[in-house]
């Protein structure tokens, strides 16, 4: 523990040996590519193949009338949703999958593609969610039978009364419309799978891009087990992984149709997106429009948050959330501040834009709340006159008031916002630094200084509320200790370039004295990892990480029993340094782990179980909440609107840390993620619904170039309830950031009056805002 | 991002080249460096039937200064102008310009040729060797033609270059005493096409009046254009900020942006006034010193 390690993975990453799904050959494999909708909403009159089929090396057209005949054609949401696989009638959105095309290789299902005729009639689409609730707005919907409108659910929590009563009252009220924008994981790697049906034996071995192997495999079963692939008759291997956040959880129509044809065929199959498609057609993330209020007094004390969210979730709900929380975690709103009252309520509608919701390195919709709750603190102290770092030392939870109630029912575990705080104003240089902007001021320079303090909620979660289609969140870890000292592993997790191998192992050398480097760690393949609901919301280490703690504990206890037998004294009388037993006050007399090891095989005592192996499925008693104080400086170009970030400090309070290297890595990556939403990426549609930034020529990812020299740090309060009082780090950086650098931009702006700005905050927007203030 | 399908040849020598033009006329694209082409290939925006790589053609990369001119092979890579000692020493406006252009891997296959034959108001090169008074030479079986830069673009993706002919080298006059030059463009990211770009260049006399200038202007009009009228302003006066002024204004009324993700037509504009005054300036500083 607490130790920078290499990463075990690197060895075959930099080698560039990784082995990935599109690095899957098998023999006979024939290739999928995908026809897609020009159109946001139209009808399907034709789909001609006649073109397609005569090009050599082209075998099949998939439609989804053939889908049809097997029920094929529609299947269910994370979210209990129905989504097209193929449509049959109707298209919902721009890059909607419309036919596959079945080829002996890759170049010839790409020209069958071209060649494929389809004859569309277009209709008015939906795109704007606030009209998507007009009395007089098409129903898109029309295959659910009874729909009479866009509207998919409400969702509320707190107080609604007390909070209206609160705000009628309160000496200072301020209030902002902000949208937090539609973006997409963007991963290196596409999404892609290769179905291999075995018609013998009735079999599918299913490769594929998931973050979620376990249930993926579940879902398989449960939607074609009509078809004979029971769950038995499935495996699901997910190879190395360039990259999910969020976005490698969800089912995707190109999977199914993959299988479909191989279970149709008897051959397998491969389907790799290609970067437009990957951007244009997967899971989208974010999109809540969001009116934030706070309400508090004069001298700075916050008296309650109200937030009312729109949310545009595309044509169909396929947000990948606990099913219980349609909004996720929207309701860690309140923030890191002590007060009581406040409403939160959510409705989503339907419009003509791709399905999604993902959680983008983010535990499902923290991101928007953060970005809420964080903007509108700044908002309030703008409007008081006070210092935005001083109003939140004021209104803080105090470090002996944890575990502490939220007005919206969570229970934070443990945090100490005022020691984060305070060492990244120290990091950054505050007072020295308002200085300055009061000095740069005064010659009419704009330089912005900004702050997010943020609380996150992760490791679902407990399984009393906690599960995804039915299936409870707990994760696992079996450990298999082979006779001469050296491990296996294996987790119900799936890394998707976060360290798991290293990690873990590590975690396990901590627990059981065996060295990192023997310890080999294994997930993704289904037929050998235990169940697990796999990797996305930070939830590995609050989870499965806990499972690996556990299950080498019940290894050292069957390991002190071998020792006493060994040592012939009792198990009291003896002590444990990580990697012996020795007894008390004789620390000569020793057993090492490899000896108990080796003895579990060889000389175990009479009546117990040979072998060193255990397994642990871990259901946590709560949800972690690690928390970061994030302080962003920046100066803006005036004539240009272009803004530089001059300083970015990041403190963190992660809880104990496994690998500081690992951790570092996450927050780098995570920040330049934060960077990408404040002042780069949104998914951009016009009003018939064509994406205009569908590459990324225009989508704009920020890369090393983009990204300010990160100054990271931190606190550490471990989580009491966690065995290794491990919070989880990877989404932190990416929830956190945004608010600081939209803070700092408006800060900078805030003397001309302006008070907020949506994100992506470009050198345009700061332009033409700055104008309407009358700069010239 | 599969292609259609295309025939491929190399020939060794521009007479191979000529022929193969010749015979294939209208479905033969010239392959330079290929990061226009091949990308658009890929996305099915272009599908040629034929490509006549000319990475083997001998002759072609060069930069040197000869009578006069700077020359500049067609087939010489961006990267290759960024490192070559003449253009440390006399170019700078190069330095500015490649390393604005797209990144590293890009400009150690991208060529100078291409980026200008393309015909895209987009790339930064038509810019520069606007403002330096580029000549270009365009080759064919014929023999060898010169096209001042300032005719050579006729619009979007379309050139002085005709099909039976392949731009061959660019030549720019080895500028007096007393010059200097200078390009920026605002791009969003590092690799974008530029949301403004301006090039300029200029000549000094004695006593600090004017005597050249030379400003080209990036992805602000349909085809990569020349501030005439910002040029008139500064050649045979002294540079003062009110000059200066209304250089820029000049060339933001003169260019006509379109509306797009990067910005709106008035911020485009607005843009190319702020670059053509901060260019102006940095030209000035650099001719100084």
């Amino acid at each position: 523990m607490g130790h920078s390690i290499k990463r075990k993975e690197d060895v075959r990453f930099i080698q560039g040996k990784g082995h990935y799904v599109d690095d899957i050959q098998l023999p006979g494999m024939l290739h999928m590519d995908i026809v897609r909708s020009p159109y946001a909403y139209a009808k399907i009159k034709s789909i001609n193949a006649e073109e397609a089929l005569k090009i050599p090396g082209v075998i099949a057209v998939v439609t989804g009338r053939d889908l049809e005949k097997y029920n094929l054609h529609w299947m269910p949401t994370l979210m209990s949703d129905t989504q097209m696989v193929l449509p049959t009638d109707t298209v919902m959105y721009q890059a909607q999958e419309v036919a596959a095309v079945i080829a002996t290789d890759r170049y010839a299902a790409r020209d069958g593609k071209e060649a494929v005729m389809v004859e569309y009639e277009p209709m008015k689409p939906v795109i704007d969610p606030y009209k998507a609730l007009d009395p007089e707005a098409p129903v898109l919907r029309t295959d659910k039978e009874g729909k009479k409108d866009n509207h998919i659910w409400h969702w509320e929590v707190g107080d609604r009364d007390a909070t209206e009563k609160l705000f009628s009252e309160a000496e200072v009220v301020v209030k902002e419309q902000m949208h937090i924008p539609r973006i997409h994981v963007a991963s290196i790697e596409t999404c892609g799978c290769v179905a291999d049906y075995d018609k013998v034996n009735n079999h599918l071995t299913m490769y594929m891009t998931t973050q979620a192997p376990h249930a993926i495999r579940t879902v398989i079963a449960l939607v074609a087990g009509h078809v004979g692939l029971t769950e038995e008759k499935v495996r699901v291997v997910s190879p190395d992984i360039g990259g999910g956040f969020g976005g490698k959880v969800p089912v995707y129509p190109g999977y199914v149709i993959a299988i479909a044809v191989s279970f149709l065929v008897g051959k397998p199959v491969k389907w790799v997106e290609d970067r437009s498609e990957n951007l244009q057609a997967d899971s989208f993330a974010r999109d809540y429009h969001i009116t934030a209020e706070m309400a508090g007094t004069k001298d700075g004390k916050i008296l309650g948050t109200r937030f009312k969210i729109l949310a545009d979730h595309g044509y169909t709900d396929a947000a990948a959330n606990p099913s219980k929380f349609p909004t996720g975690m929207f309701s860690i709103g309140t923030g890191s501040y002590d007060y009581q009252t406040a409403f939160m309520e959510a409705d989503a509608v339907y419009t003509n834009k791709p399905p999604g919701g993902v959680a983008y390195r983010c535990s499902f919709r923290v991101t928007e709340a953060v970005h809420a709750i964080e903007r509108i603190t700044d908002r309030f102290a703008f409007e008081i006159g006070k210092d935005p770092a001083e109003l939140r030392m004021q209104n803080f939870i105090k470090k002996e008031d944890f575990p502490w109630k939220s007005p919206t029912g969570w229970e934070y575990d443990s945090g100490d916002y005022h020691a984060g705080l305070k060492k990244a104003m120290e990091a950054v240089g505050y007072e020295e630094l308002r200085k300055e902007q009061a000095e740069k001021r005064k010659r009419g320079e704009l330089m912005g200084i900004g702050i997010s303090t943020f609380t996150e909620i992760v490791g679902a979660g407990p399984s009393k509320d906690f599960d995804i289609l039915g299936i409870k969140m707990f994760d696992s870890a079996e450990i298999r200790v082979h006779p001469t000292g050296k491990a296996i592993a294996r987790f119900g997790t799936k890394s998707q370039g976060q360290g798991h191998e290293t990690t873990y192992a590590q975690i396990i050398a901590e627990e059981l004295g065996i060295p990192a480097e023997h310890i080999q760690v294994e997930e993704g393949d289904t037929d050998t990892a235990p169940y697990g609901l796999g990797t996305y919301a930070s939830r590995s280490t609050p989870t499965a990480g806990a499972a690996a703690a556990v299950a080498a504990r019940k290894l050292r206890d069957k390991a002190r029993k071998i020792a006493a037998y060994l040592l012939e004294v009792s198990e009291d009388d003896l002590e444990w340094e990580p990697g012996k037993f020795f007894v008390k006050g004789a620390p000569e007399k020793a057993k090492t782990i490899q000896e108990i090891v080796f003895a579990a095989y060889t000389n175990h005592p009479q009546g117990m179980e040979v072998s060193f192996e255990a397994t642990h499925y871990y259901d946590p008693p709560n949800l972690t909440f690690p928390s970061g104080a994030y302080i962003c400086v920046v100066d803006i170009d005036k004539d240009t609107g272009e803004i530089k970030v001059r300083r970015f400090v990041a403190i963190d309070d992660c809880g104990n840390i496994i690998n500081p290297m690992i951790v570092q890595g996450q927050v780098h990556g995570g920040l330049t993620q934060g960077i990408a939403p404040a002042m780069y990426e949104e998914l951009i549609y016009d009003e018939d619904g064509n994406i205009l930034n569908g590459t990324f020529m225009d989508y704009l990812v920020p890369t090393a170039v983009e990204s300010p020299n990160w100054e990271t740090g931190h606190t550490v309060t471990p989580s009491p309830h966690h065995p290794i009082g491990a919070k989880g780090v990877g989404e932190s950086p990416t929830v956190g950031a945004p608010p600081a650098i939209a803070n700092a931009i408006v800060d900078a702006l805030s003397p001309y009056g302006i008070t907020h700005l949506d994100i992506p905050i470009t050198p345009y927007k700061v332009w033409k805002a700055l104008r309407e203030k009358g700069v010239e | 991002m599969i292609p259609a399908s295309f025939d491929y040849a190399a020939p060794a020598s521009l007479e191979e080249a000529f022929s193969l033009l010749e015979q294939h006329g209208d479905e033969a694209k010239i392959l330079a460096g290929g990061h226009s082409l091949i990308p658009m290939m890929k996305l099915r925006f272009a599908s040629p039937e034929f490509l006549i790589d000319i990475n083997n053609i001998p002759g072609l990369s060069h930069i040197k200064e000869e009578g006069g001119y700077l020359k500049i092979g067609a087939l010489t890579r961006e990267a290759e102008l960024e490192t070559a000692k003449v253009v440390r020493a006399k170019y700078p406006i190069f330095l500015d310009a490649t390393k604005l252009i797209a990144d590293p891997q890009v400009r150690n296959m991208g060529t100078i040729g291409g980026n200008i034959a393309h015909g895209d108001a987009a790339n930064d090169h038509p810019a520069v060797m606007m403002a330096l008074r580029a000549e270009v030479v365009i080759s064919s079986a014929e023999g060898h033609r010169t096209v001042p830069i300032d005719e050579f673009f006729y619009g979007f993706y379309m050139t002085a270059v005709q099909p039976n002919e392949i731009l061959t080298e660019i030549r720019i006059p080895v500028p007096g005493p007393r010059t200097g030059n200078a390009y920026h463009k605002l791009e969003r990211k590092v690799g974008d096409y530029a949301t403004a770009g301006v090039a300029v260049q200029l000549t000094l006399d004695e006593q600090g009046t004017c005597t050249y200038a030379g400003i080209g202007l990036t992805n602000v009009n349909p085809v990569p254009l020349r501030a005439a009228r910002s040029e008139e302003v500064l050649v045979g006066h002294k540079l003062d900020e009110e000059r200066i002024d209304l250089a820029g204004q000049y060339a933001a009324e003169d260019c006509n942006p379109s509306s797009d993700l990067r910005g709106d037509e008035d911020y485009k504009r607005a843009m190319v006034k702020v670059l053509t005054k901060r260019m102006i300036n940095k030209a000035i500083e650099r001719a100084k010193s």
